[in-house]
């Protein structure tokens, strides 16, 4: 089997390697730049445990956004969305006491009844997303205050609050004594992480070696190890250095259950194939049979349920829920999104690199913070780093 | 009289075709001069030569207005000199006044300063002569086509026309609207404005031309004085040529009725009372290529799509049979569970997702074929694309390609792939050869008998005649949104499918 040259199999695949290593290169930055001006560990086991429970929101929201995007819509309104289902999470747990494990399915049932409501109008009507969630927006951050009555209400009970704060318990008993010369490590994190990583090796091993049974021009050898040894290191690392610190939070298990989901969705099933075929072209997908409305509708209502999640997240971290929570929430996630290469006109993305650009998006939020950099430049540089995204893409696909 | 505009021995080439090829044409002052010709015979192609949207140097020829050679860089030359032309598709903003629609890039302003009182006194002026009765702050989507038709002339008047060029104004006219138009051309041309009309349709060349040049193939075949106008010598000059092109060979084996089609009736999806297909019944038989002939704008397309799961129209009635069952069409995976197929005519805009591979294309109308519980399993997909590639030719590195960089001959394989992956018992395959080179059409001829060998039934669309004369084992004309007449194969030419829709035509006046 003949393998292409490094510099082909590189251009072809430019977004999604670019996207892996411009994540590296930022995080090398900060750990170089705040351990050498503020003496401060980057990758210290709190901060990345913090980058995690401050970034879950929007990845899971992302995930949701990308099928929605993908379709050629938008939702504006998925910030409302996350105040308003973290109000009636409150409302329920704390006004009327209802029980946790009642309230996290009826919030998600909340969250998709939102997004059936507005996706009925977009898939049915076909009134420009646009504009519906625009004025869902509205409505959301209105009925939020309404149903806080513009107060805080909390604090939740510690079972709501472990939705975020929690970790996986140590089923294996934290290893008290040194091992490989480091105290206090999480077993049960470690287990886990090293299981994930082989996993993921394995299953590119396994592709790669059924694709070239196949005949396909397989990714040269050197760069698979490559980035595999990267990503498993990655894995290994960022796992060894939550077993030092409390362990696994729930809330990266959630995440990476859904991003596995959500990647197997949108590359392996029949549903998401005619996601991407319908954002591609409506025309072509509809007279090939497929109920585009249907599946419209379906983006809004996966990305109703998944804001519901995210609402309760953030209420659970913060231990109340307020009238501003989430918003501008929908900024961070659309651009998430675009900056993890999916097309504004609909029909392509992909869901590691949203979950890798929002991961770029928070890593840079975390270590600008830290740096002391003031909000206002904060802004601009986002800003700055969306448009370059961006324009990288189209350049690209004009040469 | 004197002659206003003369064009000589004009050529235009496109890459691999020669749309024009000396064609002559001398138009009177104060006359209205018809063109006629089959689709593809380079009228709408002469048109843009003549109004400077190909300009000079870019053709080759001469073109004298008013005694003097003229040289257009663009459209603002052209109608500089009063040649103005109205397209098929009008260009009017819906959302405007007749107002606005009238002067628009032509206002009548002072430093940009519209000056709205003889704005409307003008539009009133042009309204009357066009014989329109509608304020001038009528919102232009307000009014039917056949007003805007008006408007569009209007327009034409408000820049001082004195040749008046129309692209088949009426083809999407009703009776009595394409009456008042060319009323109003005839009242024109009392005032002196000559007019060059493009139509098909025979009874009206003959109610309003004083002479009419014939086309075919991007050449002049002649000019026809009123005098000499007849319904043969004009069909005779529009069609006659031998059949140069090719066919593969095929011995029809025909088998029992397939598809059956009875009284089938569609409206317009938005004009209320347009009704679009009327009565119409066909059938199509095991193992038979069934051609449905006409001209552009009859009704072929929204025939086709209407059957296949009412894609078009509203208020659709009528019945579907295959295999002499009764089938339920009504949307498209109905249709396509039916055994129905159809093969869109724009293959770009309907048919494929071009930023995607060939082989998510080809799998895209039948996911369920390569998926287990709605798991698709990649590799039996690559093997079924893999498959079609070979066994259709599909000239391709290989099926990760994307659609979008592969040549029309390739894609439209890809468009049929993607529908014999259904596989379908009758195929509708509209205007499958549009747009592709010479091989490449052979090669799809070649598939469509073997899918007739195979005992699938056929049914072709073509504006090429004789595309259809060579593939087909019987031919329905259409015409108008009916059915005018049906020809076996043996019956079938040129000379009597334009005789079907002339006569088709006729009656529809009478």
């Amino acid at each position: 089997m003949a393998e292409r040259g490094l510099a082909a199999h590189l251009g072809t695949h430019l977004r999604e390697n670019g996207m892996l290593m411009a994540l590296v290169a930022i995080v090398f930055f900060f750990t170089v730049v705040l351990r050498t001006t503020l003496d401060v560990d980057f990758l210290s086991a709190q901060n990345i445990t913090n980058l995690f429970l401050q970034n879950s929101y929007v990845i899971i929201m992302a995930l949701g956004m990308l099928l929605v995007i993908v379709a050629g819509h938008i939702d504006l309104s998925v910030g409302s969305v996350v105040g308003f289902t973290g109000a009636v999470a409150a409302v329920l747990i704390v006004e009327l006491d209802w029980p946790v494990i009642a309230v996290i399915p009826a919030c998600l049932v909340v969250g998709g009844l939102i997004g059936a409501a507005q996706g009925y109008w977009v898939a049915y009507w076909r009134i420009p997303s646009f504009i519906v969630t625009l004025a869902g927006m509205l409505i959301f951050r209105g009925s939020t205050l309404w149903l806080l009555g513009g107060q805080n209400i909390g604090p939740f009970p510690r079972s709501f609050q472990s939705l975020s704060t929690g970790f996986i318990p140590d089923i294996l008993g934290t290893w008290d004594e040194a091992v490989l010369g480091l105290e206090r490590m999480n077993g049960t994190a470690v287990v886990l992480v090293t299981v994930a990583a082989a996993i993921v090796v394995w299953l590119g091993w396994r592709s790669r070696s059924r694709d070239a049974a196949f005949g396909m021009l397989p990714e040269p050898m050197g760069l698979f190890a490559l980035r595999n040894l990267v990503v498993a290191a990655a894995l290994i690392f960022v796992g060894y250095k939550l077993a030092q610190f409390r362990g696994l939070p729930n809330v990266v298990v959630v995440l990476t259950l859904l991003t596995v989901i959500y990647a197997f969705f949108t590359v392996s099933t029949t549903t998401g194939r005619r996601i991407y075929a319908l954002g591609g072209n409506e025309k072509a997908a509809k007279l090939s049979g497929i109920r585009t409305e249907r599946l419209v509708f379906f983006c809004f209502v996966n990305m109703g349920v998944l804001a519901a999640l995210a609402g309760m997240i953030v209420a659970a971290r913060l231990n109340s829920s307020t009238p501003k929570a989430g918003s501008g929430f929908e900024l961070d996630v659309i651009a998430a999104v675009f900056i993890g290469g999916a097309s504004m006109s609909g029909g392509s993305g992909k869901i590691v690199g949203v979950v890798i650009g929002a991961l770029i998006m928070g890593v840079m939020n975390n270590g600008m913070s830290i740096l002391g950099i003031g909000i206002d430049y904060q802004q601009v540089i986002k800003g700055l780093v969306l448009l370059a995204a961006v324009i990288f893409d189209v350049y690209n696909k004009s040469k | 009289m004197a002659t206003l505009l003369e064009m000589r021995g004009i050529g235009k080439s496109f890459p691999g075709v020669r749309a024009l090829d000396h064609v002559d044409l001398a138009v009177e002052a104060g006359e209205i001069h018809a063109i006629c010709g089959e689709n593809g015979a380079g009228k709408s192609t002469l048109m843009k030569v003549l109004s400077g949207v190909y300009p000079h140097g870019s053709y080759e020829g001469e073109i004298r207005y008013d005694g003097q050679e003229i040289r257009l860089r663009g459209i603002a030359d052209s109608e500089a000199l009063g040649i103005i032309i109205i397209h098929q598709e009008l260009a009017l903003v819906p959302l405007l006044s007749i107002a606005e629609n009238l002067f628009l890039g032509n206002e009548v302003a002072r430093r940009g300063v519209i000056d709205w009182r003889q704005v409307f006194q003008r539009t009133e002026g042009l309204l009357r002569k066009v014989g329109l009765a509608e304020a001038p702050t009528t919102p232009v989507e307000k009014l039917g086509v056949g007003k805007q038709q008006l408007i569009e002339i209007a327009k034409a008047l408000a820049k001082n026309v004195r040749l008046l060029i129309l692209d088949e104004p009426t083809a999407a006219l009703q009776e009595n609207d394409s009456q008042k138009l060319l009323d109003l051309l005839l009242e024109l041309k009392a005032q002196g404005i000559t007019s060059i009309l493009i139509s098909h349709k025979l009874n009206e060349i003959d109610r309003v031309a004083d002479r009419i040049t014939i086309l075919r193939d991007g050449s002049t075949v002649s000019t026809l004085t009123r005098a000499e106008i007849s319904e043969e010598r004009i069909i005779r000059d529009m069609v006659g040529r031998d059949m140069a092109h090719r066919y593969p060979e095929r011995i029809p084996r025909i088998g029992e009725v397939l598809l059956e089609v009875r009284d089938w009736n569609v409206w317009h999806p938005d004009q209320r009372d347009r009704q679009m297909i009327r009565d119409v019944s066909f059938n199509v038989r095991k193992g038979e290529i069934v051609g449905i002939a006409g001209l552009m704008g009859t009704g072929r397309t929204e025939l086709a799509m209407s059957l296949f799961g009412r894609s078009y129209g509203r208020r659709i009635s009528g019945s579907v049979r295959i295999a002499g069952k009764p089938v339920d069409t009504s949307t498209v995976p109905r249709a396509v569970a039916a055994g129905l197929s159809y093969v869109t005519e724009d293959r770009k805009v309907l048919g494929l997702v071009l930023d995607e591979p060939i082989m998510q294309n080809v799998t895209l109308a039948n996911l369920a074929g390569v998926s287990r519980r709605g798991v698709l399993d990649k590799r039996l997909e690559r093997r079924v694309a893999e498959g079609y590639r070979r066994s259709l030719a599909i000239r391709t590195p290989g099926v990760m390609q994307k659609v979008v960089n592969l040549s029309g001959g390739n894609q439209q394989k890809v468009v049929l792939a993607k529908w014999l992956f259904t596989d379908p018992q009758v195929l509708i395959l509209d205007e499958p050869t549009r747009g592709i080179d010479v091989g490449a059409k052979f090669e799809i001829y070649a598939i469509m008998n073997e899918l007739a060998e195979q005992g699938r039934g056929v049914v072709m669309i073509s504006s090429e005649m004789p595309e259809l004369l060579g593939m087909c084992d019987r031919i329905y004309v259409m015409n108008e949104g009916r059915i005018a007449g049906e020809l076996s194969r043996a019956e079938a030419s040129q000379e009597r499918i334009m005789a079907l829709i002339l006569k088709d035509s006729r009656q529809r006046v009478a």
